[in-house]
């Protein structure tokens, strides 16, 4: 029952270090409090300035259309397009539309006038979307603001997420970010710090095996994970009313399978490491790239195909594809059978490799 | 002065014999800019459609391969009624299910969408591919869209300033602040302190590498977004490289700044890391527009120094606009630099003579 022992060893040292319990507890509140609010990519209060060489009811009527619509900010007239452009240059404006001299006469006599429309594409997304919500507002009704057009296309039926709010989708993601950071960089620094204090010295010269002291160390961040997870979810569900679709266990062996892979990340790399400093970069490193290659932030199926290749090996890429299937859509085991069991493999090849880079002679 | 130059020699030695850490640094940038480059994209492609239909008629047929030949559609299944096509859905089998009513032959309407929202804004832009390729009429008087600047729509003109406006914090901050931390740590400090050198000499020669390194890590992200991103440097170079020393400036006080708060490497690590730069990545609009955040959120970004320097980056370096458009904001910049490097330099007198 040496490992008791050793992992009171360790609640000790998280609860006598002065900053520790303190990132353990606020960490995951101040990020589940904020950062819905930050990780939201609705497109929305976009600037729309407007060259008018029309002047007509027709294109005045365009004008209201756009300061109607909920995504559009009416930014004013320009009397020229180098004037509006001059307005984009100074991020006062980020779509310009132009409507042509003939446009009311163009549109009377059945014609299609060239409406044209110039978006700031700096920030890909908001370029496109913007200026297609415009497109569709010009396209929509030309001829005198109602009928025609608009019931021709198919109609949407929104599954899963109906209101379409980004927090739902990103509110899993956040438990897997926030189980990366503290499963992970909390004990990439664990046993790099023995190490530069010098008290794995004296672990080194007991009886304690191998298994045994990387166990007592991955411990600990398993519960703090736990924790972690449970407070995410009572977060959710208090401050945004946003609850687990499917069942709640699925949530929590898929956040104990990536806490084992993190920690174990986290210890392979203290291992490898002679200082903090290196240790943390190394580990931010990998962090960045398996965070970014998940999915959780663009879709996977964008990807080029050999980043695409990456997600197979992504440990980040198989939670996140499950947690929002149980989370978002209701999953049930059946449906994320073959991701639990890839995390399963993976964490599992990690924690033995943990195991196996801790030498105790040098 | 020799003194002086001795002393940058002994950093400089100090960050060369660790070559992991050096390893990562530069191989960070490169790492970073590739993925950003090429592998994070918002396009949409490839995206898993399955048909719904009864009876695979001859306009069924047409709407279908209209559907397969665009480059961003793949039909994985055809199934016979939306309850199967709802559950390849949930399965994350498929994306976006099409499903054709009994009289599509006869009427060319009835056709429903159902598109997996859990991504709001991916479903927002497939539906919208969607129904252009299904609406048959050709659509009365398309406007002409022209995108400014970025007419491929990559998001790498998007990234690659806030990629130098993340790396360049990381880098100063965090490092300058765990190698003074670590000398206090190891109590190497008091031997530099007892030396004729005057306090602040160290401490400015401790920094001296890093923004060497800094400025290095900043001419490998501009040479590489030219030449391999093929990201234009549409301003003009001499500014950027200007407001980026002003910047590396504005790291190196925070970082100071840090290493007079932090007693040990590891809360130095963790204050920079988690504190400092989690939230300058969320709030500086790198990843997620400023517009779209509640009011306070936008207050509390207003004073993200990254925030200006990305904006910054972002009209010199791909609008290519001159250097008085965005006086503002270099002007903003230049004053929190100002203000950090005096209460860090402050700080730091305090805790020598304490």
């Amino acid at each position: 029952m040496i490992i008791r022992y050793l992992i009171q060893k360790e609640f000790l040292q998280i609860r006598r270090n002065s900053f520790m319990p303190k990132i353990i507890f606020i960490f995951p509140i101040v990020i589940m409090c904020v950062m819905p609010w930050v990780m939201n990519q609705e497109v929305k209060n976009i600037v729309v300035d407007v060259v008018d060489n029309d002047r007509s009811v027709y294109s005045q009527r365009l004008v209201h259309r756009i300061e109607a619509s909920p995504y559009f900010i009416f930014g004013g007239q320009q009397p020229t397009y180098a004037a509006a452009l001059k307005e984009i240059e100074q991020s006062r404006a980020d779509i310009v539309l132009v409507i042509p001299q003939d446009y009311s006469r163009d549109l009377v006599r059945g014609r299609h006038p060239q409406v044209l429309i110039a978006a700031n594409a700096v920030n890909g997304t908001k370029g496109s979307i913007g200026s297609s919500y415009l497109s569709q507002i010009v396209s929509a009704s030309p001829q005198s603001g109602d009928s025609r057009g608009v019931s021709q296309g198919a109609g949407v039926l929104n599954l899963y997420n109906k209101s379409q709010s980004y927090k739902v989708f990103m509110i899993p993601a956040l438990m897997g970010i926030l189980m990366m950071m503290l499963c992970g960089f909390l004990p990439a620094l664990n046993i790099v710090g023995e190490k530069e204090t010098g008290t794995i010295e004296q672990i080194n010269v007991t009886p304690v095996s191998k298994w045994a002291f990387i166990l007592a160390k991955l411990i600990p961040y398993w519960i703090i994970g736990m924790l972690v997870l449970t407070v995410c979810l009572v977060l959710s569900w208090a401050v945004y009313g946003i609850t687990c679709q499917g069942p709640l266990g699925l949530v929590y062996l898929l956040a104990i399978l990536l806490a084992l892979f993190f920690s174990s990340l986290g210890l392979i790399i203290s291992n490898y490491s002679d200082t903090m400093q290196q240790a943390m970069l190394v580990m931010w490193f990998f962090v960045v790239c398996l965070m970014l290659l998940s999915g959780l932030f663009t879709p996977t199926r964008s990807m080029p195909s050999w980043a695409y290749a990456t997600t197979y090996i992504n440990p980040m890429h198989y939670f996140i594809d499950a947690i929002r299937t149980v989370f978002v859509r209701g999953g049930g085991f059946g449906t994320i059978a073959h991701q639990v069991f890839a995390l399963m493999g993976i964490s599992s090849v990690m924690a033995v490799w943990a195991v196996l880079s801790y030498r105790k002679n040098h | 002065m020799r003194q002086f130059v001795s002393f940058v020699i002994k950093e400089t030695k100090h960050i060369l014999r660790d070559r992991r850490t050096m390893l990562i640094l530069f191989g960070l940038p490169v790492v970073l800019m590739l993925l950003f480059g090429f592998a994070i994209t918002n396009d949409v492609k490839d995206v898993r459609t399955v048909i719904v239909t009864s009876q695979m008629d001859h306009q069924t047929r047409q709407a279908v391969d209209r559907l397969a030949a665009s480059e961003y559609f793949i039909i994985t299944a055809t199934v016979s009624s939306p309850g199967e096509a709802e559950l390849l859905l949930r399965h994350q089998r498929a994306d976006l299910a099409v499903v054709f009513g009994k009289d599509f032959a006869s009427k060319k309407s009835g056709v429903q969408l159902m598109v997996d929202t859990s991504d709001p804004n991916m479903a927002q832009q497939w539906t919208a591919y969607a129904q252009s390729i299904l609406s048959t009429q050709n659509t009365p008087s398309t406007p002409n869209i022209k995108l400014l600047y970025n007419p491929r729509m990559k998001s790498a003109y998007n990234f690659v300033p806030a990629i130098m406006g993340m790396l360049l914090l990381l880098i100063c901050a965090m490092m300058t602040s765990v190698s003074i931390v670590r000398e206090k740590e190891r109590g190497t400090m008091e031997v530099l302190l007892v030396s004729p050198v005057r306090p602040l000499m160290i401490i400015i020669a401790k920094a001296v590498p890093y923004l060497l390194q800094a400025f290095l890590i900043l001419i490998i992200i501009l040479v590489m977004s030219a030449t391999v991103l093929e990201v234009p440097l549409a301003g003009s170079v001499g500014w950027i490289i200007v407001v980026s020393l002003i910047y590396i400036l504005l790291a190196l006080s925070l970082g100071l700044l840090i290493s007079s708060v932090a007693q040990t490497q590891f809360v130095a690590l963790l204050v920079s890391a988690m504190v400092l730069l989690l939230p300058t990545v969320m709030l500086s609009g790198m990843l997620f527009p400023i517009e779209s955040m509640p009011q306070v959120l936008q207050w509390i970004s207003a004073v993200m120094p990254p925030r200006y320097y990305i904006q910054v980056m972002r009209k010199l370096m791909i609008m290519g606009v001159g250097i008085r458009e965005v006086l503002p904001e270099v002007c903003i910049l230049c004053g929190m630099t100002l203000l950090l490097l005096m209460v860090a330099l402050k700080k730091f007198n305090k805790r020598l003579d304490s």
